[in-house]
């Protein structure tokens, strides 16, 4: 028996976000902050073994555990991961590295308090990945709000209150409903809190359309999907640099991967019915949220409407039913996960022009480039698409020339423009710690473009057993 | 497999240089930088002229270098195709890069960016070269955007310039206008062929040679002319044809080096080696090639009219490459594609040469690029100025240079084509003689005869049609009153001079071997019953020598004749006489200096329109709407449902007492009623 690797992904960022919350004030900070990096690079180590450990012929899952927790309702502790959520929790945890560093001199105050908040969410947003409970996974998924609204409320700017409520409003909101559809599960499957039982309970064509819009809502609003988007550019406007991080490249991806792990397996007929639903918000997604990042002034704000827009492709290409669409879609949260990340990290930096300069070429093109991952999905997707049907390709591919358009005009902007917002400016030149969690972020995106093989080929077996899976009517 | 290696070194050894010139290029002194650069494409063209060896032998590769990835039951691979068309363009892109590299040290000696910008060729040619030794569409597209980004980059590359900024944003858009189609007619191929390499997708295009596919309302579309209209616009974009030409002229804010490497001798062509590479496709339907016939025919006309009214050297050049790339598309078009490339082989060497040329005389004229400051420079840069009558004279297709042997061909080939279009076709191509030797030789006689105008007070009147009237001093001095104009070092004139001898000789040379010798059987495909143009180009082809003796008795040579005869008489004798005309015809001359109002058209409606769009959208739907009526109207409900119902918990006895007394008096008249 090996080690559990992930309640090790889970639990070592957690208790060292404690340990850190114990150095308490702020005259700690320098051990505050060593302590941070070790439990973050501690916990991505461990997760490494995930991927090398992975059996890719299999679509069962993996590394699992499983130990009662709440014998009265039949709640387990149980973990697991495959083809699709095993790479998120590597990328979490990469994720949370680069968070530490990027604060590293950037926040000085409760420094230790800022730290722990994004190890404690990084602990959870691995119990989200790799929750094969229903409860277990609802607990992680409400608990992690918590972390990131602080994050947003303490060390964010000016407006951060409002920001925060109304992030914290609205997933709450959706998360609800969310509750509401896993209790109905519970007592149809007869008393069982297990994701893998509820993929295989046969439902009616009515009660799956109301889960099915039930978790439609509650990940809808985590992606997000147009029209609950609007909390995302306020959230992101207001949060310090690292909560920008780590809400786009990891919070995002969440109710993605909901769509994948709870709408498509547990209501496959009624995801097959609504799919022109999904497949319109997300073209409204790309097409009118890519004209809306064109007159952004404030560059997080534009960075965040192209987030949407991205997040579109990814339920596009999921709800197309191809093996290329699913695949695509993965493949872009994951280069998502880096491209934001870098993005938000280069805004940092930006406002200092000429020095910069060479980051701002970089940064500003470097979404949706060739050879880039950022391409690698929307290739997919888009080729996914042209098969599927020609008109919804071509929304998709527009975005080609309207997301090139607001990120070069922004570009452009920035060099020439005046600088809008102010709590960036904190950040001087371009110094070693920077340029290298922006060179390690380089790699992940040009490595995963130029070779995307070792990220797809893990996704195969998996996303097939979905497709499969979805392909079988559950309507008895 | 010795073979293998050879191409992956080809491919990697200009990478290679641009990642040591460009991750070091603060640390690394500049003579480290351009040997490293220069070391790596020298290599790159040594393999590639031993490629070209090996492929006339009758070798030739086609195979995967790894496994990109593999989705569902499409597998994409890394992977080269070699053949007499591949080794062709590897020869050209990397001898003219080769050229561009060496000339760099001398044109960019005082540049503080020197390291990066031979950092930035050497990435262009390594993507260029994968472009065009790519063996499936996925590659393709990459190499196809990859030297899109590096163009971008090297337009802007005097990013302190806003005109440069604007002119590197706007040509990367409009050829993702291009990329847009281009990436389409992929998932066409794709979603039919079920595979996206080149063997297997042209080996299956018989079958769906009657296939239709429904794309709008009730009318059907054969699937072969909607895919290729699709990848055309791709080439649309890249090699600059009406009317997403509008990018190529604003590129010539880069530095002189490039626009002769990539906005004239490769980048912009590849396009047309595309269309060449697909041609089993395209020749299956003639509703894309006349569309490609009439696309390249407009370009090739009226772009060669713009460059008439030009005074920026950079701009004539410019516009002349427009109106060429017209020109090879005609020949696309015509179902004549060894013609097609065989004038992107010549037009690469004269308009290299005549890019660099103007480059030496921007440095003799200390970066001033007005040619009405300029005149009789032939007596202080002798090798600029016979190496730039060459390359003239090889441009207007002189008998015997090799622009004759191309154009000429094309022509022919337009002659003989009998599809709808090819009339208007023949007309443009052929008005386009004269015009091409009329401004080719009005730029000539006004840098390097006449009158000396340089070094007077010159009027500081920025030339034409820059969009942002803001003059950078840093680069556009020009020469002080009294300073002579002076021959740039051997670096520069080495290139122009080992450039001349293919711009004069390539044509005699290749032409047989090339069009007539079966040099591209089994690469390029032509469907000999329906577009049977090579076949009466062969049959009237006697030797390279009877060619030009024939030359005299046809058009072309007393359409060039007169063209410059015109120039001269205008320019030379006269100069008084071109004023008149701009006066006399004052609305044509406002519609050629405002170039057919493209850019004004594009700036509104397509630019304007967008930020117009966007910004309603926003205001309109994310911010009154969805934030103001639905996301904090609801907040202001529930604030003013608490404010009502806050009224039931006042805490004050008497008001629970009299609620509870005017519900039981309402109770009790309901019960007394039943």
């Amino acid at each position: 028996m090996s080690y559990p690797l992930l309640s090790l992904a889970i639990w070592i960022p957690i208790f060292a976000g404690l340990l850190v919350l114990a150095t308490g004030s702020d005259r700690n900070a320098p051990m505050a902050r060593v302590i941070a990096l070790c439990g973050a690079i501690l916990g991505l180590l461990v997760t490494f073994p995930l991927y090398s450990g992975f059996d890719s012929s299999t679509s069962a899952m993996q590394f699992v555990e499983l130990v009662p927790w709440i014998p009265r309702f039949n709640i387990n502790y149980h973990l697991g991961v495959d083809g699709i959520s095993m790479l998120f929790v590597i990328l979490n945890s990469f994720i949370t590295v680069m968070v530490v560093l990027a604060g590293w001199q950037v926040v000085e105050n409760k420094v230790a308090q800022y730290n722990a908040a994004f190890l404690i969410m990084s602990g959870l947003m691995n119990g989200i990945f790799s929750a094969l409970d229903g409860m277990l996974f609802y607990v992680f998924f409400e608990a992690s709000l918590i972390p990131l609204y602080l994050i947003i409320g303490v060390w964010g700017g000016p407006n951060r209150v409002y920001a925060a409520i109304k992030f914290f409003l609205y997933t709450l909101l959706g998360s609800l409903l969310f509750l509401v559809a896993l209790l109905y599960l519970f007592i149809q499957s007869g008393g069982s809190f297990s994701i893998l039982d509820w993929h295989q309970l046969p439902i009616a064509m009515g009660a799956q359309i109301w889960i099915f819009l039930a978790f439609l809502i509650a990940f809808a609003v985590k992606v997000p999907m147009f029209p609950v988007h609007t909390w995302l550019p306020d959230a992101h406007v207001e949060a310090p640099t690292g909560g920008s991080v780590v809400l786009a490249a990891i919070g995002l991806k969440l109710g993605a991967y909901g769509f994948l792990r709870f709408s498509l397996p547990i209501a496959p007929d009624a995801s097959q019915e609504l799919a022109g639903l999904v497949i319109a918000l997300s073209l409204i997604a790309v097409v009118y949220i890519g004209f809306v990042a064109l007159v952004q002034a404030d560059m997080k704000k534009l960075v965040a409407y192209s987030s949407i827009s991205h997040m579109g492709f990814v339920t596009l290409g999921f709800f197309m039913f191809s093996a290329m669409g699913i695949e695509g879609a993965l493949v872009q949260m994951i280069s998502h996960g880096f491209v934001s990340g870098a993005m938000f990290l280069c805004i940092g930096v930006l406002y200092d022009r000429m020095h910069s300069r060479q980051i701002a070429d970089y940064g500003g093109v470097v979404s949706g480039l060739p050879a880039t991952s950022g391409f690698v999905g929307e290739f997919m997707v888009i080729m996914g698409a042209v098969k599927f049907n020609f008109w919804i390709a071509f929304a998709a591919a527009s975005t080609m020339i309207v997301g090139a358009a607001y990120t070069l005009w922004m570009y452009k902007r920035v060099i020439f423009g005046d600088v809008a917002n102010d709590h960036v400016r904190e950040l001087n030149d371009i110094n070693g710690r920077e340029f290298l969690i922006l060179a390690l972020l380089a790699l992940c995106v040009l490595g995963m473009g130029l070779y995307p093989q070792p990220f797809t080929e893990v996704m195969h077996a998996s996303v097939n057993d979905l497709l499969r899976h979805v392909a079988i009517t559950k309507i008895q | 497999m010795e073979m293998q290696k050879l191409y992956l070194l080809v491919a990697l050894a200009p990478l290679f240089g641009a990642a040591v010139a460009g991750l070091l290029c603060r640390v690394i002194p500049r003579w480290l930088g351009h040997t490293v650069t220069i070391a790596g494409v020298a290599v790159s063209f040594i393999g590639s002229v031993l490629v070209f060896q090996d492929v006339m032998a009758g070798n030739t590769f086609n195979g995967p270098v790894y496994t990109w990835m593999t989705t569902g039951d499409y597998s994409f691979h890394v992977g080269f195709l070699i053949d007499s068309l591949t080794a062709t363009m590897m020869l050209v892109v990397t001898f003219v890069s080769l050229m561009v590299h060496i000339y760099t040290i001398g044109y960019m000696h005082e540049d503080p960016g020197y390291n990066r910008f031979f950092s930035y060729i050497s990435l262009f040619t390594f993507s260029m070269l994968m472009l065009v030794m790519s063996n499936n569409f996925m590659q393709l597209f990459f190499g196809w955007e990859a030297v899109g980004l590096v163009s971008y980059l090297l337009i802007g590359f005097w990013y302190t310039r806003p005109t440069a900024i604007f002119a590197n944003m706007k040509a990367f858009l409009v050829n993702r206008v291009g990329d847009f189609g281009f990436i389409l007619g992929i998932g066409l191929v794709l979603a039919h062929f079920g595979s996206l390499d080149y063997a297997t997708v042209f080996a299956k295009a018989p079958e769906f040679a009657n296939t239709t596919i429904n794309i709008w309302g009730a009318a059907d579309w054969s699937l072969m002319t909607v895919v290729c209209i699709c990848l055309f616009i791709g080439a649309m974009g890249k090699s600059a044809q009406v009317p997403l030409h509008v990018w190529l002229p604003d590129s010539m804010e880069g530095p002189t080096p490039i626009s002769a490497l990539i906005h004239a001798a490769t980048m912009v062509t590849a396009g047309i080696f595309m269309v060449s590479r697909m041609s089993p496709l395209f020749e299956m339907s003639t509703t894309a090639l006349s569309f490609v016939l009439v696309i390249g025919a407009i370009t090739a006309l009226f772009m060669g009219f713009l460059g008439i009214i030009q005074n920026d050297i950079k701009r004539v050049v410019a516009y002349s490459t427009l109106s060429q790339l017209g020109y090879m598309t005609v020949a696309l078009g015509a179902s004549a594609y060894s013609v097609a490339v065989f004038h992107l082989m010549t037009h690469a060497f004269f308009k290299a040469l005549l890019f660099l040329g103007a480059g030496s005389v921007i440095i003799g004229m200390h970066h001033d690029q007005d040619m009405r400051n300029m005149g009789g420079l032939w007596k202080y840069m002798p090798f600029t100025w016979i190496t730039s009558l060459l390359g003239s004279l090889a441009l207007i297709g002189t008998p015997f240079f090799a622009g004759f042997y191309s154009k000429d061909s094309i022509i022919e080939a337009v002659a003989a084509s009998h599809i709808p279009g090819a009339g208007f076709a023949y007309f443009a191509v052929l008005a386009g003689v004269f015009v091409t030797a009329f401004y080719s030789f009005r730029m000539y006689f006004l840098v390097f005869h006449g009158e000396e105008r340089f070094g007077k007070a010159h009027h500081d009147e920025h030339t034409g049609d820059h969009d942002d009237e803001e003059v950078s001093h840093d680069h556009h001095h020009g020469l002080a009153p009294g300073q002579k104009p002076h021959e740039s070092p051997w670096v520069v004139t080495l290139p122009l001079v080992l450039l001349a001898i293919p711009s004069v000789l390539i044509g005699y040379v290749a032409i047989e071997p090339l069009l007539y010798g079966g040099y591209f059987e089994g690469v390029i495909h032509i469907d000999k019953v329906a577009h049977p143009v090579m076949e009466e180009l062969a049959h009237e082809f006697h030797g390279p020598l009877a060619m030009v003796a024939h030359a005299f008795k046809t058009a072309p040579f007393w359409l060039a004749l007169s063209g410059v005869v015109v120039a001269w008489f205008f320019y030379m004798k006269r100069p008084d006489i071109p004023a008149a005309i701009q006066r006399r015809f004052s609305g044509i001359n406002a519609i050629l200096e405002n170039k057919y109002f493209f850019d004004k058209i594009n700036e509104t409606v397509f630019a304007g329109g967008a930020r117009l769009l966007g910004r309603g959208l926003w205001r309109g739907g994310d911010v009154a709407v969805i934030d103001g009526f639905i996301v904090n109207g609801s907040a202001k409900v529930v604030g003013w449902m608490a404010a009502v119902v806050r009224y039931f918990q006042t805490g004050y006895v008497y008001h629970y007492a009299f609620t509870m007394i005017i519900g039981l008096l309402l109770l009790l008249t309901l019960w007394v009623r039943v």
